[in-house]
């Protein structure tokens, strides 16, 4: 499918997203709740079939937390991202996407240990890289450790 | 203690060992906690982050120039291709399009990277599996590849040799000439490599039906190079999102059906001979011209995301960066084709010996300092 075509099929899907054309990918908004629901059409609809997860990243924005997802299809090489955010950075929570690719366990492992967003519905959620006891989340920009890191 | 342990063996009840955090059949610091009944493996734990850096975090505070440095730290075995990966990135979300010379130099100088980074991988496996012979072949014909980079980049394990817009310098005269020197004494030598271990009656056992994943779960997990491909997964980024010179030469994605940890193998030993063969393509007809585009001294990316695929020695790396358009990026994500493949680990060592856990480790090539950044 082309660009052109995913956006249609996307917005028949749920026509609340917001699409993006970034330089190669589109980039799809959603809001967290959502997330789940669209990323299982997507991967189990015949004419998108978007079964390998490339890349599950989180930022850290002034705002809010972001999740994005780079998923693309075996079948017919196109890919998309799809992006969500949550503003509560106490009690961030995303749906966990492990049941559709099971890649993402240590994806969202790593995210919740570097910046703090817990994924319902994840087998196994801990801290991939830190100690059970660190306290922080260290890609967070508000994180702070005087002793390691030396702020110029 | 021993009778309590022993005791638990006889009861076939299931206990936990430890391998590792110093493991030697980890080739880092990686601890796997391994769950058994008597010698079969029920499950596998693996405990990453002895040597998290925080590469990412870091890479917050730098430039685009800075960045390329620390990339090589992360893979330090496909440094150049890290490299690559940050250049591509920046490149594509500046729209600048680097000179052929440089797409030359750089598929020839990955492609010999990858080279290198499999003859070490087949000489630890060798030698994990008992064959300590492989360890001294390996070894000499990589050096013949790290005293070329050294002659041209200056650096013998990570180069650092690309830069946005190009690369450091340019190929020293001799480079041409070494790399056809190199091509024409390997050809001859990888065949020894077969003879040696490949057709080993006590490697075939040990391999052969060991560690295996089917391509749907390959997918599913995220499985990809050689590990991957060995599982009939067709995830060579080269040919489906090329990049570089990869869509101008003739190479075959290489492909094994079996999925165990044998077709891992023989993918990585076919892959050298296709890395000659894209080398031999390129070698004699480096076009002449600039090695680099001139930059400014400060680069800034336009707000918004970039994302860039490689094929790394080890498979699928990714760069995500994010930037608000300032000189640093806002967030920077490596995507490590360890960590991902690791994940897969469970699965295929459920109900294997505990002694195939090495193999089957093995067999996916991990570096250490790719998984934890």
């Amino acid at each position: 499918m082309t660009n052109e075509q995913l956006k249609e099929k996307v917005l028949s899907l749920y026509s609340g997203a917001q699409i993006a054309e970034g330089k190669q990918l589109l980039t799809v908004t959603v809001p967290a709740e959502e997330l789940y629901s669209l990323a299982k059409k997507l991967k189990e609809s015949d004419d998108t079939a978007f079964d390998y997860l490339m890349c599950l990243s989180g930022v850290d924005y002034p705002t809010n937390l972001g999740v994005f997802y780079h998923i693309t299809s075996t079948k017919y090489n196109h890919s998309i991202a799809l992006k969500t955010t949550t503003a509560d950075r106490v009690n961030a929570e995303v749906d966990s996407v492990y049941s559709l690719w099971k890649s993402a366990e240590y994806h969202e492992r790593e995210v919740y240990d570097l910046l703090g967003i817990k994924f319902t519905n994840h087998p196994d959620l801990r801290r991939m890289f830190l100690d059970d006891d660190w306290v922080g989340h260290p890609l967070r920009k508000d994180y702070s450790d005087p002793l390691n890191i030396i702020e110029r | 203690m021993v009778e309590e342990v022993q005791n638990k063996i006889d009861t076939e009840e299931e206990y936990t060992i430890n391998m590792g955090p110093q493991h030697p059949s980890t080739h880092g610091v990686l601890r796997f906690v391994v769950s058994l009944k008597g010698e079969i493996v029920k499950n596998v734990q693996p405990h990453c982050g002895y040597i998290h850096r925080g590469i990412e975090r870091m890479c917050e505070k730098l430039t685009y120039q800075q960045i390329i440095h620390l990339t090589d730290r992360m893979d330090y075995l496909s440094a150049h291709i890290n490299n690559a990966a940050v250049c591509l990135t920046v490149e594509s979300a500046l729209d600048i399009e680097v000179p052929e010379r440089v797409k030359y130099i750089r598929t020839i100088i990955e492609e010999l990277n990858r080279i290198a980074s499999h003859q070490l991988w087949w000489c630890a496996f060798g030698m994990d599996l008992g064959g300590l012979t492989c360890f001294f072949y390996g070894l000499r014909d990589r050096e013949k590849i790290l005293d070329i980079f050294e002659e041209s980049t200056g650096g013998r394990l990570i180069q650092s040799y690309n830069c946005p817009g190009g690369l450091m310098n340019d190929i020293h005269p001799n480079f041409q000439q070494k790399v056809k020197d190199f091509i024409k004494y390997f050809r001859k030598v990888l065949p020894e490599y077969d003879q040696l271990l490949t057709g080993n009656v006590i490697f075939q056992e040990r391999t052969k039906k060991v560690g295996y994943i089917s391509k749907e779960e390959a997918i599913n997990y995220g499985l990809t190079g050689p590990s991957g491909r060995g599982s009939g997964f067709a995830c060579d980024v080269r040919k489906r999102a090329p990049y570089h010179m990869y869509d101008k030469v003739n190479f075959k994605e290489i492909l094994y059906t079996e999925g165990d940890t044998l077709a891992r193998y023989k993918v990585r030993i076919d892959e050298m001979w296709e890395s000659m063969n894209i080398i031999e393509q390129l070698i004699d007809n480096i076009p002449e011209g600039d090695f680099a585009v001139k930059m400014k001294p400060i680069i800034k990316l336009p707000e918004g995301e970039f994302f860039q695929r490689v094929e790394s020695a080890r498979g699928e790396l990714d760069v995500f960066i994010v930037s608000d358009g300032n000189k640093n990026p806002y967030r920077v994500k490596f995507r490590s084709p360890n960590l991902v493949n690791l994940s897969a680990i469970n699965i295929m060592s459920k109900d294997q010996k505990i002694a195939d856990l090495v193999a089957i480790s093995g067999s996916l090539d991990l570096v250490i300092p790719c998984m934890d950044r």
